[in-house]
C-alpha cells in the first residue's frame, strides 16, 4: 500500500506539508488468466514471434522491458538478449538445458521468474518449453522492421493461395487459403447453405433488412449460374448498403447526436457527419480516400466543404460544459481519444496506452504517443458549412421546385395585372385630378371643452395652444369639444408643439419629448351630442415628419397599438393633417368632437397640441412623395422609370396585384435560401500555434519536453510533404500501400462483418497482446487484394461473400464442437444475433411499417416514459416524432449519450463514448421483453397481422405460412406450422370470449386502421398475438 | 383459462438446466470444453473471454468467489452530487472559530477549484451541532438523528480522496475505478465476478429518484463486459421494469402459450442448427416471463406490515421545499420507498441494489437544501440497517453511503461573490459510511486535519474503498480482470489496497 499511497499523497501535498514528493510509479496490471489459444505442436517450427515473444511480453516486459532494466536485463529486443543481464548471458544458442533463462522460468520458488507475488503466475510447463525449444532451434530471431519482429508490424506479403486437393470447392483464392489447412486436419468444409439461408444472410450483411417474398422466390429460382453475384451486385447498388456499413463506421467513429459528460447538450447537426459516411459508402470512395478525408479533409489539395465535414469524425468526440470544468482539460482529453481511436481505427494497437508512460508490450514510446498527439494538437473545433444532405436536401429540393413552379405560374398574372393598371394610369390620373383642387388652408376653431381621460390638466395660450400640466398618466384620452363655423371642413390639422416646460422640450410628456398618437377620431353634429354615426371617416393623412415605424396613416387605422410619433426629432414644431373622406358641412353639423388617443403606454403622451380645421381639397393628399413628384410632371415628359413607379404605387394599391407581388416576393425568398447548414468540424490552426510536449503521466498540468508530429519507429518513416509534418501527412502515411497495418487492420474490420468475427479476433489490438490471425496468409492476401484493388469496399465484400467459406451452412457440427469451438478454423459459416438497430428494422420492414426514407436529422421514435428523465437536471425533453419518423431505421434514432433509447442499449448498441470496433452480443431476458412487449414491437405485429389478413391467401395454413416466410425467408414446416395454428386456434378462442382485449390490442396505438382489413376485431386480435411470436423467433433475429 | 391448454413448456428448461443438458449433452460434446473456457482455476472466468470462449454457458450463473466472503449482496446508495462532510460526517470546530477567515496562500496556491474564487474566498463554518452516538460515541450531525442511532453499526470513513473534481469524471471514478468511459461499474463487475443467486431477477438493480444524475446510463454501464451485467433499471412505481407488462389486450394465459410455441419453434430450430445460443434465447424468454410476475411482486408493498413501513418513514409528511435541487414531491416517499425494495431485493438474491439520489451538489443554499436531503434519507437508510439486522440480513448485506466527492470547508464566492450560502467540490478529503457485510460497526475511521481539508490519517482513495468492498465478497481485486484491448482490466485500475482495520 505504501507505494500506491505515496503517489496519493502528492495530490495531497499541495497542501499538506507532510506529504513527501515522490515521483509515482505506475503499477503493474495484473498478470494472470492468460490461455494462448495457439498450441505448438511439436512437428511445427518455433516461430519467435509466434511462440515466444508474447512470453516475454506477457510476464517478463514489467521488470525486464522497455521501461525497466532490472538487473540490466531487457527482453524487448534482440541485442539485448543475446547480451544478457547484469549476471551474464541468458543462454547458448542451442543448447537449453544449460540456459539460465529455461532455468529460471522453471525454477522453485526462491529463485523463479518472475518472483511469486500476489499478482505474479509462474510460467506453464508448456511455455517452458517453447522457450526452450526455441533456444534448441538456435534462439532464431527474425530481421524485423525497426526492431519489433511482431507479426503485424512486418511488411504485408502477397502469399500465393495454396494448392488444395478439393479444387473444385474453391471459388475464390480466399478458399484455398481457408480449405487448405482444413484438409491439412482432415476436416471437410461445410456444405453450402440452401438458397433461402443465403438471401437472408446476405439482405442481412450487405442492407440489414429481410428479403421480401418476391426476391426470395425469384432468387431460389434462378438458375442461371451468376444468379448469386446479380443478387450480391443488387443488394451493393441498394442505397441501404451505405446505411448498413455507414452503420459499422458509425460504431468506430463513436457517433452520437449529443455532448457527453454531466450536460449531454444536443448536436442537431451531427447527423450531417452520419449522412456524409452513407453516401462515401453508398459511392464506394476509397477506403484510402476515405481515411484521407476524414482525417484531414481540411487539409487535402482543393478542399471543398464536404472534404472539410468529414473531419467530423474526430468532432464525435465528447464535450464537457459542466460548469467549473476547465476546458483545457478537456480540449487535451478529446485529443486524447483522438489519438487512441486513430491508433485503433486504423493501426489496430492500443496506443492510448501510451498516454501515461510507455506501451508495455508494443513498441510505442511515452514519446511517440506525444508525437501522435501534436498531429491533432493544432486541429481546432470549430464550425463549417456544409451542403445540406439526405431528406434535407430532397426537402429543399422540392422546395426550390415548387417555388420555381409558382413563380412560373404566377409571374405572367402579374403582368398580365400591370399591364392593365399601366394602362389605366392616365384615367386614374384625371380621375385623381378631375375632382378638382383647392389650395388646403387651416383655421382656428371655437374650443369649448378639452378633457383629459387620466385627469391630465390643460393651460390654453394666447396661440389657441394647449399646453398639458398636472398629473403625468401612463396612457391618456383628450377629448375636444368645438364649433365651427366654416361652410365645408375637409379635414384636421394637429400641431404638436414643442414647450421648455415639457422634458426634451416636448411636444410630448415623456422624459425625452416623444409621443404616440394611436388613434385620431373625429365627430361631427347637429348638437352637442355625438353619436356614432356622427363619426367623420378619415381617407389619408401626411405630417411633415415621422418615426420609423410610426407613419401617420397609423393614427387612423382603427388599431389602438400603432400610432404616430416623431422619435429623433423630440424638442421641435411638428404637425399632422388628417383630411375626411366626405366633406363635412358646417351648416348642418357645426358642432365637432376631436379624440386624440395616447396609448402606447410609458407617458407617451401629447404636451403641446394645438387643433385646427382644413378647408380646401388636395387630390394628391396622401400620396407618397415620389408618386407626388411624377405626377406633378407632365405625362408626355415623364421617363419610363417614373411611369414604372406609377404602376408600382398602383400595384400596391391594388388588393389582388398586391397579394400577387407578395406572394412571387415569397417564392424567390425560397429559392434564395442556401441549402447549407452549419457542422462541426476540424480546422487547422494557423495562429498562436500551440507547442506539443509530452505530458508526464498525461496530466496536462505537467508538460514536458517538447515534441514535433511525428510517427512510431517501428512503422514505415513517415514522409511528410513540408517542413512540418501535419495531418495529411499522417493520413497518407496510414494509406501508404506499404504500411503493415492499415490494410491488414482494414480487411479484418470488413471480414468481422461478414463472419461475426475477424481473422484476428481482437480487431483493435494487433499487438503482442492481441490475438493472432487464425488465417495469417489469407489476412496477408486480403490485405493485398484492398490495395490492388483501390481500396474499394464494394469490391472486398463482393470478393469475401462470393467465396465458398462464407457461402458455408453455419450449422454447428457435433463433431468439430471439442476440436474447434469457436470456428477458428473457418469449418463453417457462423450464427449471430443481428445488431440492435437490425432487430427494430427487421420487425418493422416485415410488417411493412419501416419507411425507407434515408439520411436527414435524427428522429425520435417513441420513448418509454421516464428514460429522458434520467439526463442531468432533466434537461432534456423528448419530442417524439410523428408520422413516417417514428417508424425510420433504427440508426436514425437520436443518440443521446446519457440517456441512450433503451431499445438500442439493451440489444448491445456501442454507448458512443469511445470507439466501439466490435460489438457485444448479449443474450438477455430484457431483449425478450422488449420484442415482445415494446411499442413499437407491438405495432410491428399489428401491422404485420393487417397485412396478413389482406394477403391473397385461401385458408389459415396459407396465412400462416406467409407470414412465416416473410421472417424466416424459406418454408415452414408442417410442424411449425401446427405450432402457430394451435397459437391462432387459442387465441381465436380467447378473443371470441373477450371482447374488452380485443379493444385493446387491436384499436390501440397508432398504426390502428384493423378495419381496414374487413376482419372481424376479434380475428385482427387473434392473428396480433399469432405475428407477435412470429417476429420473436430466434430464426427471425439471427443471421445464420 | 379453460380453452386455453395447459402450459406445455418443460420448467426444467430454466437456464442452469439449459446449461447443464449442454454441458453432459453427449451428443453436443460441448460440456468440459466450455466449461473450462469459462471457468478458470479460481472459479471466476478467465481474462480471455473476451474472445467469446464461453459458448453456450449461462454468464450469470453464480460463481465461486476467491475465497470466503462476508457480504453476499450489496447496497450502494450513490448520493450524487458531492454531500457536505463537513455539515453531516466530520465535525471541525476549528472551523466555526475560523468562520470568514481566508486561507494562507501558501496553502491554496496550488489547488484548483470548479467555481470558488481563491483570493477572496474565506472559511465557511457550520451552523450544525454534532453530537456523540452509540455506545462507540460516534459523532454525527444533528442533520442524521436517525443514522445517530445505528451508529454502533457504521463504519464512518472521514479520510476519503479522490482524484477528479468535476462531476461525471467523478462518479465514473466511483463507479468505475477510473474516469474513463467505457470501463464496467462496480455492479458489474460483482455480477461478472460471482454470478447471480436470483432466480428471476435481474442480479443488478438501479433505482433512481429524483432528478437525473451527471452521469446518466453510465453509471450503469458493463463497458466492455458484456451487456448482460449491465445495471437493469427497476423504477417504484408503474411498470417497475421497460417493457414488463404484456401489450394491453394480451392476457397472462396467451403470453404463456405463446411463449410455448416460440420455445417449440426455437427448439427445431435448435435440433437442426445445434447452436446453443438458441437454448439460451429459449432461457431469456423464460427467465423474462418469470420476472413478468416477481417484479410486479417485489415492488407490490401491500405484505409489508404498517409497522415496516413505518420504520422506514414512506407515508412522512414531506417538508414544503420549493427548491430548485432536491425539492419536489414526492422525494421522501420514493427515497424511503427505494430504501425498502432494496432490502425486498435482496432478500430475493439480488447482488447488488444502486440506488442513486442526485442532487446534493449545494453550492448554494446548503443550510436549506441540505436539511431537506438529509431529513429525507436519514430514517429510511437507518431503517434499512434495521430492518437487515433484525432479519439477519445485516450479516451479508454490505449497506454503503457514498458520493463522488465532497464540499470544501471554504464557502463558495462564486464569481467573486460575498453572498456565500453553499461549499464547492472538493476531492481532497470526504466522508462515507458503510454498515453490515463484514465491516465492524462502531467505528470511525481515519482522520482529517483540522479543518477538514486533507486527511492526516490512515487516507483511502477510491480504489483503495473498491479493493475493500470486492474483497469483502471474497474477490481479490488484483484477480478480477477482464482482458480488453490487450491490457487486463480491473475494477482498482492500478491502484487499490485492501482496508483491514475495516474488516469485522
Amino acid at each position: 500500500m505504501a507505494e500506491r499511497m505515496l503517489q496519493r499523497v502528492v495530490s495531497l501535498s499541495r497542501w499538506s506539508p507532510l506529504a513527501a514528493m515522490v515521483v509515482a510509479v505506475y503499477s503493474a496490471v495484473a498478470l494472470h488468466g492468460m490461455v494462448f489459444a495457439q498450441r505448438v505442436a511439436a512437428a511445427e517450427a518455433v516461430d519467435f514471434a509466434r511462440d515466444v515473444a508474447p512470453i516475454f511480453a506477457e510476464l517478463c516486459y514489467q521488470c525486464h522491458g522497455p521501461d525497466k532494466q532490472e538487473s540490466g536485463l531487457r527482453l524487448d529486443q534482440r541485442a539485448a538478449v543475446f547480451k544478457g543481464g547484469d549476471t551474464g548471458p541468458l543462454f547458448v544458442a542451442g543448447s537449453s538445458k544449460t540456459s539460465e533463462l529455461v532455468h529460471r522460468v522453471s525454477a522453485a520458488d526462491d529463485e523463479r521468474m518472475p518472483p511469486p507475488g500476489p499478482t505474479s503466475k509462474a510460467l506453464s510447463a508448456e511455455q517452458v518449453a517453447r522457450i526452450a525449444a526455441w533456444i534448441d532451434a538456435g534462439a532464431p530471431w527474425p530481421e524485423s522492421v525497426a526492431g519489433s519482429s511482431h507479426w503485424s508490424f512486418q511488411p504485408v506479403a502477397r502469399p500465393e493461395p495454396p494448392a488444395v486437393k478439393d479444387g473444385g470447392w474453391a471459388r475464390t483464392p480466399i478458399d484455398r487459403f481457408v480449405l487448405a489447412p482444413l484438409e491439412a486436419r482432415g476436416v471437410a468444409p461445410s456444405p453450402e447453405a440452401d438458397r433461402y439461408t443465403l438471401i437472408k444472410r446476405l439482405s442481412y450483411d450487405l442492407i440489414g433488412l429481410p428479403p421480401t417474398l418476391a426476391e426470395v422466390d425469384a432468387f431460389v429460382g434462378d438458375i442461371a449460374p451468376d444468379a448469386y453475384e446479380r443478387l450480391v451486385d443488387r443488394l451493393l447498388d441498394s442505397p441501404h448498403f451505405g446505411e448498413r456499413w455507414g452503420r459499422h463506421w458509425l460504431d468506430m467513429a463513436r457517433y452520437a447526436d449529443s455532448d457527453g459528460y454531466e450536460k449531454d447538450n444536443a448536436r442537431p447537426d451531427a447527423w450531417r457527419y452520419r449522412d456524409w459516411v452513407i453516401d462515401a459508402v453508398n459511392s464506394d470512395l476509397p477506403l484510402d480516400r476515405f481515411t484521407i478525408e476524414q482525417l484531414a479533409g481540411d487539409l487535402v489539395d482543393g478542399a471543398t466543404p464536404l472534404t472539410r465535414l468529414a473531419t467530423a469524425f474526430h468532432r464525435q468526440t465528447l464535450t464537457n460544459t459542466e460548469g467549473g470544468a476547465d476546458q483545457e482539460q478537456f480540449r487535451v482529453e478529446a485529443i486524447f481519444d483522438r489519438v487512441a481511436t486513430t491508433g485503433s481505427v486504423w493501426l489496430g494497437l492500443t496506443v492510448g496506452c501510451a498516454q501515461c508512460h510507455t506501451h508495455k508490450y508494443d513498441p510505442i514510446s511515452h514519446e511517440e504517443y506525444y508525437r501522435l498527439f501534436a498531429f491533432f494538437n493544432n486541429a481546432d473545433e470549430t464550425d463549417g458549412d456544409a451542403p445540406l444532405a439526405g431528406e434535407a436536401l430532397v426537402k429543399w429540393d422540392a422546395e426550390r421546385a415548387a417555388a420555381e413552379r409558382k413563380l412560373r405560374e404566377l409571374t405572367p398574372k402579374l403582368e398580365k395585372t400591370r399591364a392593365e393598371l399601366a394602362a389605366g394610369v392616365p384615367e386614374w390620373e384625371s380621375e385623381l385630378k378631375g375632382s378638382g383642387s383647392a389650395p388646403l388652408q387651416f383655421h382656428p376653431v371655437e374650443l369649448v371643452a378639452v378633457e383629459s381621460s387620466a385627469g391630465a390638466e390643460f393651460k390654453q395660450f394666447s396661440d389657441g395652444s394647449y399646453l398639458v400640466t398636472g398629473k403625468t398618466p401612463e396612457v391618456d384620452k383628450y377629448t375636444i369639444t368645438a364649433r365651427s363655423d366654416l361652410a365645408e371642413v375637409t379635414g384636421f390639422r394637429i400641431e404638436v408643439l414643442a414647450h421648455p416646460s415639457l422634458g426634451g422640450h416636448g411636444p410630448g410628456r415623456t422624459e425625452h419629448g416623444n409621443f404616440v398618437l394611436s388613434e385620431f377620431r373625429a365627430f361631427a353634429a347637429p348638437t352637442r351630442e355625438f353619436k356614432d354615426d356622427h363619426r367623420v371617416k378619415i381617407a389619408a393623412a401626411e405630417a411633415d415628419f415621422s418615426q420609423g415605424g410610426f407613419p401617420p396613416a397609423n393614427a387612423f387605422d382603427g388599431k389602438e397599438p400603432t400610432g404616430w410619433a416623431v422619435g429623433s426629432q423630440e424638442g421641435r414644431d411638428h404637425a399632422i393633417v388628417l383630411m375626411a373622406k366626405e366633406p363635412i358641412r358646417g351648416e348642418q353639423t357645426p358642432w365637432l368632437q376631436l379624440v386624440l388617443s395616447q396609448n402606447h403606454g410609458l407617458k407617451h403622451t401629447l404636451g403641446r397640441f394645438r387643433v385646427s380645421a382644413v378647408t380646401g381639397r388636395d387630390p394628391l393628399f396622401g400620396l407618397p412623395k415620389n408618386v407626388r413628384d411624377i405626377l406633378a410632371i407632365k405625362p408626355e415628359m415623364r421617363t419610363a422609370e417614373q411611369t414604372i413607379v406609377l404602376v408600382d404605387y398602383r400595384v400596391s394599391q391594388d388588393k389582388q396585384s398586391r397579394e400577387l407581388a407578395d406572394d412571387i416576393q415569397k417564392q424567390r425568398e425560397r429559392l434564395a435560401a442556401r441549402p447549407e447548414m452549419r457542422v462541426r468540424v476540424l480546422a487547422e490552426r494557423n495562429d498562436k500555434r500551440r507547442a506539443s510536449h509530452i505530458l508526464h503521466r498525461g496530466d496536462f498540468l505537467q508538460p514536458d519536453a517538447e515534441v514535433r508530429p511525428g510517427t512510431l519507429a517501428a512503422l514505415p518513416p513517415l514522409q511528410p510533404r513540408g517542413e512540418a509534418a501535419d495531418r495529411l501527412d499522417l493520413a497518407r502515411w496510414l494509406t501508404d500501400p506499404r504500411h503493415p497495418l492499415t490494410a491488414r487492420v482494414t480487411v479484418n474490420h470488413l471480414w468481422a462483418n461478414l463472419f461475426g468475427r475477424g481473422i484476428v479476433k481482437t480487431p483493435g489490438d494487433f499487438g503482442v497482446r492481441g490475438e493472432r490471425p487464425t488465417h495469417p496468409e489469407l489476412l496477408d492476401w486480403l490485405a493485398s487484394e484492398l490495395v490492388a484493388r483501390g481500396w474499394s469496399r464494394k469490391a472486398m465484400i463482393r470478393l469475401i461473400v462470393s467465396s465458398a467459406a462464407y457461402r458455408q451452412s453455419s450449422a454447428v457440427r457435433a463433431e468439430l464442437v471439442e476440436a474447434d469451438p469457436l470456428n477458428d478454423w473457418l469449418h463453417r459459416q457462423n450464427r449471430y444475433r443481428v445488431e440492435g438497430e437490425i432487430v427494430r428494422d427487421l420487425s418493422l420492414s416485415v410488417a411493412g411499417l419501416l419507411s425507407p426514407k434515408i439520411g436527414g436529422p435524427s428522429v425520435f421514435p417513441p420513448l418509454p416514459p421516464g428514460i429522458a428523465e434520467l439526463s442531468y437536471a432533466n434537461n432534456f425533453k423528448w419530442k417524439t416524432s410523428e408520422g413516417e419518423d417514428r417508424y425510420r431505421r433504427a440508426m436514425y434514432t437520436f443518440f443521446k449519450r446519457t440517456a441512450p433509447h433503451p431499445t438500442l442499449t439493451t440489444f448491445d448498441c456501442p454507448d458512443a463514448n469511445t470507439t466501439c470496433l466490435e460489438r457485444q452480443t448479449s443474450n438477455t431476458p430484457l431483449q425478450a421483453l422488449t420484442t415482445l412487449n415494446n411499442d413499437a414491437f407491438v405495432d410491428a405485429a399489428r401491422a404485420l397481422a393487417r397485412r396478413l389478413l389482406a394477403a391473397p391467401v385461401k385458408d389459415d395454413q396459407e396465412r400462416l405460412a406467409q407470414g412465416l416466410r416473410w421472417c424466416i425467408a424459406r418454408p415452414p414446416s408442417g410442424d411449425e406450422l401446427a405450432a402457430f395454428a394451435g397459437l391462432l386456434a387459442d387465441s381465436r378462442r380467447w378473443y371470441g370470449e373477450h371482447g374488452e382485449e380485443v379493444k385493446s390490442l387491436v384499436d390501440d396505438g397508432p398504426s390502428g386502421g384493423a378495419a381496414a382489413t374487413g376482419a372481424a376485431p376479434a380475428e385482427v386480435a387473434a392473428w396480433t398475438a399469432t405475428a407477435r411470436i412470429m417476429l420473436n423467433l430466434d430464426e427471425f433475429l439471427t443471421r445464420e | 383459462m379453460k380453452d386455453v391448454p395447459a402450459m406445455e413448456f418443460d420448467p426444467d428448461l430454466t437456464i442452469s438446466n439449459t446449461r447443464r443438458q449442454f454441458l453432459t449433452s453427449a451428443a453436443s460434446g460441448l460440456g468440459g470444453l466450455a466449461l473450462a473456457a469459462a471457468l478458470d482455476g479460481d472459479g471466476l472466468l478467465s481474462a480471455n473471454s473476451a474472445s467469446g470462449a464461453s459458448v453456450g454457458v449461462n454468464p450469470l450463473a453464480p460463481r465461486a468467489p476467491h475465497f470466503a466472503p462476508r457480504a453476499k449482496n450489496c447496497i450502494f446508495i450513490f448520493m450524487e452530487g458531492a454531500p457536505s462532510q463537513a455539515d453531516l460526517f466530520d465535525p471541525k470546530p476549528k472551523l466555526n472559530e475560523l468562520n470568514g477567515q481566508k486561507l494562507p496562500d501558501s496553502l491554496v496556491k496550488n489547488v484548483r477549484f470548479a467555481f470558488l474564487k481563491k483570493d477572496t474566498a474565506t472559511i465557511l463554518g457550520t451552523k450544525r451541532k454534532f453530537s456523540k452516538h452509540g455506545q462507540c460515541g460516534m459523532e454525527l450531525s444533528e442533520l442524521i438523528p436517525h443514522l445517530g442511532s445505528v451508529a454502533d453499526d457504521l463504519l464512518l470513513v472521514r479520510s476519503m480522496h479522490t482524484d477528479q473534481f468535476n462531476h461525471h469524471p467523478g462518479q465514473l471514478l466511483m463507479q468505475c475505478g477510473r474516469a474513463s468511459f467505457g470501463l464496467p461499474c462496480m455492479g458489474s463487475w460483482l455480477t461478472y465476478g460471482l454470478g447471480s443467486e436470483s432466480q428471476n431477477l435481474p442480479g443488478y438493480i438501479v433505482l433512481t429518484a429524483g432528478r437525473g444524475s451527471s452521469g446518466g446510463a453510465s453509471l450503469w454501464q458493463s463497458g466492455f463486459l458484456p451487456s448482460v451485467y449491465s445495471g437493469v433499471l427497476f423504477r417504484n412505481s408503474g411498470e417497475t421494469v421497460l417493457n414488463l407488462q404484456n401489450p394491453a389486450g394480451l392476457p397472462s394465459p396467451l403470453q404463456r402459450k405463446g411463449l410455448d410455441v416460440l420455445a417449440q419453434v426455437n427448439r427445431q430450430r435448435l435440433e437442426q442448427m445445434h447452436d446453443p445460443e438458441i437454448a439460451n434465447r429459449i432461457a431469456s424468454y423464460e427467465l423474462a416471463f418469470r420476472m413478468q410476475s416477481a417484479a410486479p411482486e417485489l415492488i407490490d408493498l401491500s405484505g409489508e406490515t404498517q409497522a415496516t413501513q413505518d420504520l422506514y418513514g414512506v407515508d412522512r409528511k414531506e417538508p414544503d421545499l420549493k427548491a430548485h435541487r432536491g425539492g419536489g414531491p414526492g422525494q421522501f416517499r420514493s427515497f424511503a420507498t427505494n430504501c425498502l425494495l432494496a432490502r425486498r431485493m435482496v432478500e430475493r438474491g439480488v447482488r447488488f441494489v444502486n440506488i442513486i439520489h442526485a442532487s446534493w451538489d449545494h453550492h448554494s443554499n446548503l443550510d436549506t437544501e441540505l436539511p431537506f436531503n438529509s431529513e429525507m434519507a436519514d430514517q429510511p437508510i437507518a431503517a434499512l440497517i434495521k430492518d437487515l439486522k433484525q432479519r439477519g440480513l445485516l450479516d451479508e448485506t454490505l449497506v454503503v453511503w457514498a458520493s463522488e466527492f465532497g464540499r470544501t470547508p471554504l464557502g463558495e464566492n462564486r464569481g467573486g461573490s460575498e453572498s456565500v450560502t453553499g461549499r464547492d467540490h472538493h476531492p481532497y478529503a470526504f466522508s462515507i459510511f458503510m454498515a453490515g457485510g463484514g465491516v465492524r460497526g462502531g467505528q470511525v475511521y481515519g482522520e482529517t486535519d483540522e479543518i477538514g481539508w486533507a486527511p492526516v490519517k490512515d487516507p483511502v482513495h477510491v480504489n483503495d474503498f473498491q479493493a475493500t468492498l470486492l474483497h469483502l465478497f471474497g474477490i481479490d481485486h488484483l484477480r478480477l480482470t477482464h482482458r480488453f484491448q490487450g491490457r487486463d482490466f480491473r475494477l482498482t485500475d492500478v491502484a487499490g489496497e485492501v482496508v483491514e482495520p475495516w474488516k469485522l
